[in-house]
This record gives structure tokens, sequence and C-alpha cells, in this order.
């Protein structure tokens, strides 16, 4: 099998006495969608946060890209094409659409400090912004200003952002959150077609969603990963219908 | 509801008519009140910089201002004495050149804020306020206990600084001066809120995790904000202290700090007029409201208290209705 591009190994985090993170190992290959389920407060925002760079482990590694990056901030690791898309979208509302993108690509091109340049303006970095809201369809709301857009086109955005930064791994929490069958369709197909550029870690609640495309799930309860298999391995497997299938079934 | 360029336009015309009208009508304190607003709204471009631009609320900024002022007095004061600065390891001769003084003011300034920027950005919100406010007062209180720029008392510089072929004394061409600093400020803030680096402070400013995630440092964006703010605002304080011919530790003390946050507040912060509106409105009515009772600020709290509960984009905002394009 090939190099896992991102991989992390026996992470540990606690907070007080609540172990967080009990000894996860998790790998993502190229061409994946991984996708990590697991009941509320069994710790997937702890991890994400950990492999994003925001929160340092107690202990255990981060590798992406073959390099270990577990002191590496949330800039430096963005630097390197690690794409987040957020739970709850993330965004500067006041921008316009068009700023929300270029902002991402100013951010890839580490082209920041420059003082006098107009960069709405810079043709280089707008034809990169327009062909990621071309991506997913937003480009007719380039001059939108974000706070204006539905909760759907506000999930597509982020999702561009994310693609400005010429991603090697998108790190995805929710993108499915709160949006209707039609939006939530036309989402899973936009990720399908991701995974071939990058392979994708996908946080989901949406059970169809996920079985719709990983191909490997992994279950992670009270902070340790119960089971790691294909679609079909994880609807077999007793332990996650009691854990986490069952309850939803019951329910 | 205006567009905001023409508004912008309208201010600055205003500004410079003003003084001129005052000339024709010989009327020479008008033209000192325009000056001391032209000064004082460059002081406000700084800040507004941090604080409307980066969200960087400084309540410390009489810090630059001050000195600004003292590094006019001191290069000021030896040269009206004819003692150099220092002797050793090399010898620095007083000026009397304004361009020296404002390049001097510029960098010492921004050094400073390069110095308090890096300690207080690690913090934020009101414990960011605060710091900020501590260095100011450390400024002040230092200023002063050092006896040997007058302490307490402050510096007097006799005559007024130079600048090549022109009249300083005279208050017009001294307003000239002012007024062309602060277009050019202007013109360099209105570039740079359009440039990438803008669009990244703005955009850490609204969403700092977003920023972030796109690879974005947010400490060095702010810190670069910061430094250059300073600058800004230390060049307004030479001016100042140019204008008064005076300088004193009251320039360092958190009031000052505080007027200049007033002239953001009441002219809309992050708007790029907004300090010189604000600025304006405060000399008025310090000028007018001061005749009329020795306890003016009273009325100008209750103007500043209308101001925040129902208009909260000051003058500007309240003319161009919402918030205009930064980038665009």
């Amino acid at each position: 099998m090939a190099e896992a591009i991102l991989s992390v190994s026996d992470i540990h985090k606690s907070f007080g006495a609540l172990k967080a993170s009990d000894g996860i190992s998790l790998d993502l290959f190229p061409g994946e969608i991984h996708a990590l389920i697991g009941p509320n407060g069994a710790g997937k925002s702890t991890l994400i946060k950990q492999i994003a760079g925001g929160l340092k482990p107690d202990s255990g590694r981060v590798h992406f890209c073959g390099q270990d990056v577990t002191t590496l901030n949330v800039p430096e690791r963005a630097r390197m094409g690690l794409a987040r898309t957020f739970q709850i979208s993330a965004l500067a509302m006041s921008f316009t659409v068009l700023e929300n993108v270029m902002l991402g690509c100013v951010g890839e091109a580490r082209g920041v400090f420059s003082f006098f340049r107009p960069v709405m303006t810079h043709p280089g970095l707008l034809k990169r912004a327009h062909a990621a809201l071309d991506r997913v369809a937003l480009r007719d709301f380039a001059d939108v200003t974000t706070s204006e857009l539905s909760h759907g086109q506000r999930r597509q955005l982020e999702v561009a952002v994310a693609l400005t930064l010429n991603p090697t791994a998108f790190l995805m929490d929710e993108p499915m959150a709160g949006l209707g069958a039609e939006g939530s369709k036309a989402l899973t197909d936009l990720l399908a077609e991701l995974k071939q550029e990058a392979p994708i870690l996908l946080v989901e609640h949406d059970m169809d969603a996920v079985f719709a495309l990983a191909d490997r799930i992994s279950v992670l309860v009270y902070g340790k990963i119960i089971a790691t298999g294909s679609v079909d391995d994880i609807r077999s497997n007793a332990d996650v219908r009691s854990a986490y299938l069952g309850e939803e079934d019951e329910a | 509801m205006l567009p905001e360029r023409l508004l912008n336009a309208v201010i600055l015309l205003t500004l410079l008519a003003v003084p001129l009208a005052a000339l024709a009508l010989d009327e020479p304190f008008i033209i000192t009140l325009a000056t001391k607003v032209t000064i004082l709204a460059l002081a406000g471009v700084g800040l507004n910089l941090a604080l409307g631009q980066g969200g960087l609320v400084s309540f410390g900024h009489a810090a630059y201002f001050g000195l600004g002022g003292y590094a006019m007095g001191i290069l000021a004061s030896h040269a009206q004495s004819f003692t150099p600065l220092m002797e050793v390891p090399f010898l620095i001769e007083g000026t009397k050149s304004m361009p020296v003084i404002w390049i001097t003011a510029i960098i010492v300034s921004s050094l400073a804020a390069l110095l308090i920027g890096a300690l207080s950005l690690r913090t934020s919100g009101v414990y960011f306020i605060m710091v900020t406010l501590a260095f100011g007062q450390m400024f002040y209180y230092f200023a002063i206990s050092w006896p040997a720029y007058g302490g307490e008392d402050g510096l007097s510089i006799y005559v007024r600084n130079g600048f090549p072929g022109l009249n300083t004394l005279v208050p017009i061409q001294f307003f000239g001066i002012c007024f062309v600093l602060l277009c050019v400020v202007l013109f360099f803030v209105s570039r740079l809120n359009r440039s990438a680096f803008g669009l990244a402070l703005d955009g850490a400013h609204q969403h700092s995790e977003r920023a972030l995630t796109v690879g974005i440092n947010i400490n060095r964006v702010r810190l670069v904000a910061f430094v250059i703010s300073g600058g800004i605002t230390g060049l307004a304080g030479a001016l100042f202290a140019d204008l008064n011919r005076f300088v004193s530790p009251t320039m360092f003390s958190w009031h000052t700090s505080g007027e200049i946050m007033i002239f953001i507040i009441l002219g809309g912060v992050a708007r790029i007029c907004g300090p010189i509106a604000g600025a304006a409105a405060y000399i008025i009515l310090e000028h007018y409201l001061g005749d009329v009772s020795e306890y003016w600020q009273v009325y100008l709290g209750f103007i500043l208290l209308f101001v925040v509960l129902f208009a909260k984009g000051g003058i500007v905002g309240a003319l161009t209705g919402s918030r205009g394009k930064a980038h665009g």
C-alpha cells in the first residue's frame, strides 16, 4: 500500500480526568475518503484540532507528507497543504464571497506582506479564486456579501476556500451539517470528485453520506478507536452496533 | 446616502478650505485650529489602522504620540542650546530640521510599537487593552521623572523647526505641511487597506481561525500593522509638538490615548476619513462648548453615548450608510 499522507500515531490528550484522546492512531492514504464517526463527546473535535495544529497532544506524533508536524502550528500546517473546513462556517462574514476565497489565495501564495498593490485586481490570484468558486458553483455569487449567503452556500464556500490552498489532504468537520437532502447530495458528489485530488478525512454525522462516500471508516468512542474498516466491516461489527449504530436504531 | 469616496473628498476639501478662508478673512486662530485638527486626525489615522482595520483596541497610543513629541523636543532643545545629544561612541547633534525630526519620530515610535506589540499581542480582549494602557503609563511616569528634559514641566522650543523653502512660523504654511503629510499618509493607508496585507489584517480581525487555517500567520500580520500604526501616530506627535512649540508628559498620558480613540469612534471606526471627521468634531466642540461651559466634556459624553448606542458607524457611517467596500 502507498505511503500514508497523514498519519496520527498513539495520540493522547486529557483535560483533567477526561481522556479526550486515548491512544488514537489513524492513517489517511492517497485517493481515499476516511470517515471518522462516533457519538457526541467521543473526542472527534479534539482529534481534528490536534491534526490541524490548534491543540498540542500530550503525547504521540502527527505526520503529514512524510514529515513530523507535531510541533508545527496551524498556519504552518496549512501552508503544507492541509486544508480544513469547519463544522460551523468559519468565514469573514462582511467580506464578499470572492474576498473570502482571495484570502485563501493570499495565504497559499505566501503573499501576505504585499502592502501597496491592490489585491482584488491581482490577475494570478483572481484566476485561482474564480477556479475555486467554479468548482463549487458559486461564481455567480462572487460579489455577494458572505453574510447574505444561504447556509448551504456557506458550506460550499468553505470548501472553495479549502480548495485555494492547493491541498494535499482535506480535513472536513461535518461538511453536511444542516444541509437539506439536495445540498447534501450535491456536496457528496463534489467530495467523491475531490478525493482524487487529495484524500479526505471526513468527520460526519450524516450516515447516508458516510456510507455512500467512505472508503474506510473509523469509529471513535470515549477517545478510543474501537474499529477501523470498510463500510461493510463497520456495518457488521458488533461493538460498533452496540456503541453507536445500535443506539441510533433504537432511537 | 453619499458614496464614501465623495464624502472623503468633501471632508478633505473642507479641511483645506476652512484655513484658506480664514487666511482671506485674516483669522489666524482658525488656521491654528485647523492645523490642530489635521495633526490629531493623523494620530487617529494611525490608531485606526490597528483599532479599526485590525481590531486591536490599543489604549496606549499616547506612547507613540508622546515619543514623536519628545523626539522633536529633545532634538530641537539640543539644537537651540548648541549642545550635542551625545558624543560617545559617535557624535549626534540636535537638529531644527523638520524632515530629520519626522524620520526620527517615526523610527523611534515604530520601534517602541514593535517592542510593545510583540509583548502585548500575546493577549487579547480586555487584557490587550490593559497591557497597552500599562505601557503607555510607563512612558508617562518615565517622562515625569526624567529631569534632563524638563520632567513634569516639559520642554519649550522657542522657534518652530524649519522646513526647506518654507517659513514654518506663518500659520498657513505650517498648516500646508501638515495637510500634505496627512494626505500622503491617507493615500498610503488606503492602498494598504486594499492590498493583500489589508485583506489579511481584516480577515484576521473578522475571523482569526479562518485566517490561520489558510496559512496566514496572524500574529505577524498584526504586529506589522501595529508598528505602522505606531509610526503614523509618532509622526503626528512630532507635528503636534511643533504646533505648540512645547512638549510635556501630558502627551503620554492615558487621556491622550482616550482622545485619539474618541476621534475614531466619533468619526467612524475603520473608515478611512473617520478620524478627520472625528477630530474636527472634537475640536469644534471643545472650542465652542468650551466657551459655553467649563464642563464641556459632559456634553461630549452625551454625544459619545449617542454615537455608541445609535450610530455605530460614527459621522462617516451616518452619512454613507452601509460599510464601504474596503478591498474593492
